[in-house]
């Protein structure tokens, strides 16, 4: 059993886990999932500058903040206490592909050859961290969600705007990942 | 002109605007009683990183079409989810404070299309979304920091070009 917890955890475990997240948001409190709400109360708390859009009461959403702030404890705790620390285990096409750009460092879950403080100051890091989280941040608040918030949360309910803002995220990945990022990562 | 407009929008009008995520609850409660959410966070935090659904290798996999292992993970968490939310409809079954479970639908705006791509592109860029960032920066990626800074300056723009984008 011990052993099993340090091993990464199959799909049909985790992932059913994910979801009994809604369930247990709504009967805590009324709350429904999300995330990337916590960047817009973010914004309302320190910057609103007079902007409509971040002038409202963020107080009565203080517990997506508190939410968020346990997501980056509890990573910490998985990374400490619950990891066997063996390396990622991806495909092998992915692996070989990686390769080819220099990357082979997978013994952490972010590509350690990429995103490091030093690689920030290059263009490469530069447009994945800065230009990727900008988007992020941008794409997430006009579509009104991420994948916590339609993907997981709005499909639960059956909400069909939803499912396409999860065909366009995915749309978004795909074209980026397949015929935006080689270009990149040989920069 | 934005002026009128603001002036008859209420809080939770503002509040409620292209967001899922949102407090429906009524009640208002001491603040440790925000100690469940921070619970819950932990949960989450550790079932993300145990997942390894914030691994940038893991999406990038995914975007390839060379693995299973995320869309079963995003396929059974909306099985779980859309059942779990069926029963809390059919049941009715209130929060543990005793309160009704308010579920709205959500409107559709062209921001689903639009954002829904740009998140997309930063999604296949950082291998992130939102709750990967926090996660990551969490097990120790502390560099990600300055992705969710990025992405609170991403938000704080969508705020200001608001009233010019198409919805």
């Amino acid at each position: 059993m011990v052993k099993w917890i340090m091993e990464p955890w199959p799909w049909y475990v985790s992932g059913p886990l994910i979801g009994l997240m809604v369930p247990l948001l709504l009967l805590l409190g009324n709350k429904t999932f999300g995330i990337s709400s916590s960047l817009r109360h973010i914004c309302a708390a320190c910057f609103p500058v007079g902007i409509s859009f971040f002038n409202y009461n963020w107080r009565k959403e203080i517990w997506n903040l508190v939410f968020v702030a346990g997501v980056a404890a509890g990573a910490w705790i998985a990374v400490q206490f619950l990891s066997s620390g063996a390396p990622v285990q991806v495909s092998p096409k992915l692996v070989q592909e990686l390769s080819g750009y220099g990357i082979n460092d997978y013994s952490s879950q972010t590509p350690k050859d990429l995103f490091n403080w030093t690689t920030l100051l290059s263009l490469k890091g530069f447009v994945l961290m800065v230009v990727g989280g900008f988007c992020v941040g941008f794409g997430t608040r006009y579509a009104g969600g991420c994948t916590s918030g339609h993907s997981i949360m709005g499909l639960s309910n059956l909400q069909w705007p939803s499912l396409v803002a999860t065909i366009c995220f995915m749309a978004g990945g795909f074209i980026v990942a397949n015929l935006v990022l080689p270009f990149i990562l040989k920069l | 002109m934005q002026q009128t407009a603001q002036e008859t929008n209420t809080d939770f009008e503002v509040r409620s605007l292209d967001t899922v995520c949102l407090n429906e609850s009524q009640l208002v409660h001491p603040a440790w009683y925000n100690i469940k959410y921070l619970i819950a966070g932990v949960l989450f935090g550790i079932i993300l990183v145990k997942a390894q659904v914030i691994s940038w290798f893991r999406i990038q996999e995914m975007f390839r079409l060379q693995s299973f292992h995320m869309y079963g993970v995003i396929g059974s968490a909306v099985v779980t989810g859309m059942i779990a939310v069926y029963i809390i409809k059919k049941t009715g079954v209130k929060t543990i404070h005793g309160e009704k479970v308010d579920l709205h639908p959500k409107p559709f705006s062209k921001g689903q299309i639009y954002g829904g791509l740009i998140f997309g592109f930063g999604w296949a860029l950082t291998g992130a979304c939102p709750g990967p960032l926090f996660a990551l920066i969490g097990s120790g990626a502390t560099v990600i920091l300055v992705s969710l800074f990025s992405a609170v300056a991403g938000t704080w723009v969508y705020g200001l070009l608001r009233p010019k984008l198409p919805h």
